[in-house]
């Protein structure tokens, strides 16, 4: 049997990890294609909706990049997806999704490298937690 | 349904040597609604954009994907392609395959062709359900706000009413100048700073454009690009400003001295005053923490001597109301608080002083009229100790950046005591010396060479007062060995620092500080002078420390992209922003705190949430924090990015 590929469904912010993902491919930094990604324009529009549909759907697992702390080009969207992702992990671990397969990141618009290396790390982790658990429920 | 086409760009062999773009095209030409699928070497060239042109007419279409380069490249080169036959320009995405595909994924050709292919599939989504869309026309009011009147704020003044443009420009202090008009020389030329200054501040006064309001602070901003509402206190200065000719008499007269910050505590300051003297504009104000009529009402000199009867005790702040389309805060700097320089001595050791103390020493107009001496003493210092990157480059217990301006500042001051004291001794503890700009290199090294200063690479551990002396330890890196100086005087080139309130006022601005409280940029190279919100702009040191070459530079590239921003009519801004289905909307209001701009408002009569289009700049976050999905984004609809979710994992 072929190794398990997992699928990332990311959601990335304009202003710092969409720009940070275009510079990974600016400077030919290397990741596994693993990972197709959605443009919005902060992290704070990442409706918990889409997370969830990503995992029912059988994603093995979501990425929202957005940018550091402090420099939300908006202000305080990313403070916005950290609390929303903290309450979103509590949902999931009650529908079953006991990995970690949510990832919020903060990637710069000049943190090419960091977001490739992310992007990797992530799909060496997702390798090791296996199948979204909701894929055998689809398949059943 | 629509009549969709895909035109799929081989960038060279930058996509086509891992994108096989020939079965994309084919596999997405099969797709139901898509009416043209093609594939060329350079989609952006005039001959790719002919492709989607004539395709748009032969075939009809009413969507457009271009899969090539990051939408950060070419959005705007198809959208206008497309414009050009009459389809509306937001009915054109792009599909990024490039940046995010073939570049990211070179050995993996299979697996790029299959992502490239589901990257358009969900640009294809996206394209459905988008709706034609125009621009926003906001009326734009063509005044500017500048904060701050130090040698930026002037410049940028000075630019804009040039430009035909009325400026509000506004100093908390009461006279112009800032940090400018307590320099004594400027590098590398040697010029006397003070004329130079006072050419540009007497300009600015009489210029019949720009409005100049001195003490006075920004109390209140209100509205968005093009319309921003204003609200100024006007401190009471206690002087009528019409009656005043800036005799001076009060200040004579006055009967009360404190010591002067402007002369960095070596000089004395009467409780009616200018600034500094000759200053513009040259009227006094009354410090009312110091007056003795505000605290016991025990005198009137001033009230008594003014030959024009100026002095009005009564008088109060005064709040005006302005409007104006774009802000440029020009706010400065100050010096790394001396408090907290624990072991240079500094405020404990009055022979001890800093950059900005030595140039009132060396200024005609300072505390010793231009004389170097010991403050503590008056005697001429023989040995003379100067000290660079005071607070500066110490992450760990001061500023981890590189304030710039000390090297030279430090290599002027060296000069300039020579050239006082000639047979006098300076020596310099130096870290790295940095002399990048025109002139600078050749500045530094003739001053090294005619005054033989002594350049010691190493830090500074411990000044303590011995004997009359200020003893200096350190070390020289260069020799590995101990060095202890005992010195007459020492001048510390201390840390730039954002000046005091500028957090404040960027909270006031929305715009935004970083974690030192420089305010940031929209883009460090391709936007420098933009702040992250519209119509805000930045100029000097509060952006970052700089000498007065770059700030001028910067405050006239600032005012140049103003004049551009307010030579239209109209403001076009991107309709790419929330909106809301008045049919759901509940009137909950969580969409009216949640904004960062105030663009979302409850309308009191239906008891739903309204959007404020010139307000709005899209964000999304009313959107992801509407309980019942009654707000959303134009073109960027929840329903759409579902879709692409589906497309992704299904």
């Amino acid at each position: 049997m072929a190794e398990f590929e997992p699928r990332i469904v990311a959601f990335l912010c304009h202003w710092c990890t969409y720009t940070g993902a275009d510079l990974a491919g600016t400077t030919r930094q290397q990741y596994p294609p693993n990972i197709r990604i959605i443009h919005l324009m902060c992290s704070g529009a990442v409706d918990s909706i889409y997370v969830l549909k990503a995992l029912i759907d059988g994603a093995d697992g979501v990425l929202i990049g957005g940018c550091h702390p402090g420099d939300c080009h908006y202000q305080t969207g990313n403070f916005k997806a950290r609390r929303r992702v903290a309450i979103l992990k509590g949902i999931l671990q009650q529908m079953g999704f006991t990995e970690n397969r949510v990832w919020l990141k903060w990637i710069s618009a000049s943190e090419g490298k960091l977001f490739a290396d992310t992007v990797t790390k992530m799909v060496e982790e997702l390798k090791k937690m296996g199948p979204n658990p909701m894929k055998q429920l689809w398949n059943a | 349904m629509k009549r969709l086409g895909v035109f799929i760009c081989h960038c060279g062999a930058n996509i086509a040597g891992t994108v096989d773009v020939k079965s994309v095209a084919e596999k997405i030409g099969k797709t139901e609604d898509v009416a043209h699928s093609a594939d060329y070497i350079y989609m952006c060239s005039e001959p790719g954009q002919q492709i989607i042109r004539e395709a748009i007419r032969g075939k009809g279409l009413d969507g457009v994907v271009v899969a090539c380069c990051s939408p950060s490249m070419h959005e705007n080169t198809f959208r206008k392609a497309v414009k050009s036959q009459g389809m509306n320009p937001y009915l054109c995405e792009i599909a990024n395959i490039r940046e995010q595909c073939s570049w990211v994924h070179q050995k993996e050709k299979e697996e790029a062709t299959r992502k490239a292919e589901e990257i358009i599939q969900a640009t294809l989504e996206k394209v459905r359900r988008n709706d034609s869309l125009e621009a926003i026309a906001v009326a734009i009011n063509r005044r500017v706000l500048v904060v701050g009147g130090g040698i930026a704020g002037i410049t940028a003044s000075l630019d804009l009413a040039e430009g035909g443009y009325e400026v509000i420009l506004l100093e908390r202090e009461p006279a112009l100048g800032g940090h400018m008009a307590q320099l004594s020389r400027t590098f590398p030329d040697l010029d006397p700073a003070f004329s130079g200054l006072f050419l540009k501040a007497s300009e600015v006064e009489r210029h019949p454009k720009i409005h100049l309001h001195c003490y006075s602070e920004l109390e209140d901003v209100k509205g968005y690009v093009g319309n921003f509402e204003l609200v100024i206190r006007k401190k009471a200065t206690s002087v009528d400003r019409g009656r005043c000719t800036g005799c001076g008499i009060c200040i004579e007269n006055c009967p009360v001295e404190y010591v002067s910050q402007f002369e960095r505590g070596m000089g004395i300051r009467k409780a009616i005053d200018t600034l500094y003297p000759s200053s513009v504009p040259n009227k006094p104000v009354i410090y009312r923490e110091h007056c003795r009529y505000f605290i016991d009402g025990s005198c009137h000199r001033c009230e008594e001597v003014c030959p024009e009867k100026a002095i009005d005790f009564k008088q109060e702040d005064e709040r005006i109301s302005e409007k104006v389309g774009a802000v440029v805060v020009a706010t400065g700097y100050e010096l790394y608080p001396k408090e907290q320089l624990g072991e240079y001595g500094y405020g404990e050791i009055p022979d001890v002083i800093d950059g900005l103390g030595f140039e009132r020493m060396l200024s005609p107009n300072g505390p010793t009229k231009g004389k170097i001496i010991r403050p503590s003493d008056g005697k001429v210092p023989k040995e003379m100790v100067f000290i660079q990157c005071v607070a500066s480059r110490d992450p760990d217990r001061y500023m981890p950046y590189c304030s710039r301006i000390c090297c030279m500042v430090t290599a002027k001051h060296a000069k300039i005591y020579k050239e006082q004291v000639p047979d006098g001794q300076p020596y310099i503890f130096y870290m790295d010396i940095r002399s990048d700009c025109k002139g600078y290199e050749e500045f530094l090294q003739k001053t090294i060479e005619e005054k033989r200063l002594l350049y010691l690479r190493g830090r500074v551990s411990r000044v303590f007062q011995d004997d009359g002396r200020v003893r200096v330890l350190g070390v020289d890196t260069l020799t590995g060995k101990m060095v202890e100086v005992a010195a007459d005087m020492v001048v510390l080139a201390t840390a730039i620092v954002p000046s005091n309130g500028v957090k404040d006022l960027a909270a006031k601005l929305r715009a935004t500080v970083d974690r030192h409280g420089f305010l940031t940029e929209a883009h460090i190279k391709l936007y420098p002078v933009e702040s992250s919100t519209k119509g805000i702009y930045l100029a000097g040191c509060g952006q970052s420390p700089k000498d007065i070459s770059d700030t001028v530079s910067q405050a006239s590239a600032t005012a140049s992209k103003i004049q551009a921003l307010l030579s239209t009519d109209k403001l076009l801004q991107d309709p790419l922003i929330a909106f809301v289905d008045e049919e759901i909307c509940s009137g909950c209001g969580i969409c009216v705190e949640i904004c960062p701009y105030e663009a979302r408002e409850m309308d009191p009569h239906r008891g739903i949430s309204m959007v404020h289009s010139a307000l709005c700049q899209g964000c999304g976050a009313c959107i992801a924090s509407c309980p019942n999905n009654a707000c959303e984004l134009r073109n960027g609809s929840a329903s759409q990015v579902l879709r692409m979710v589906d497309t992704f994992v299904s």
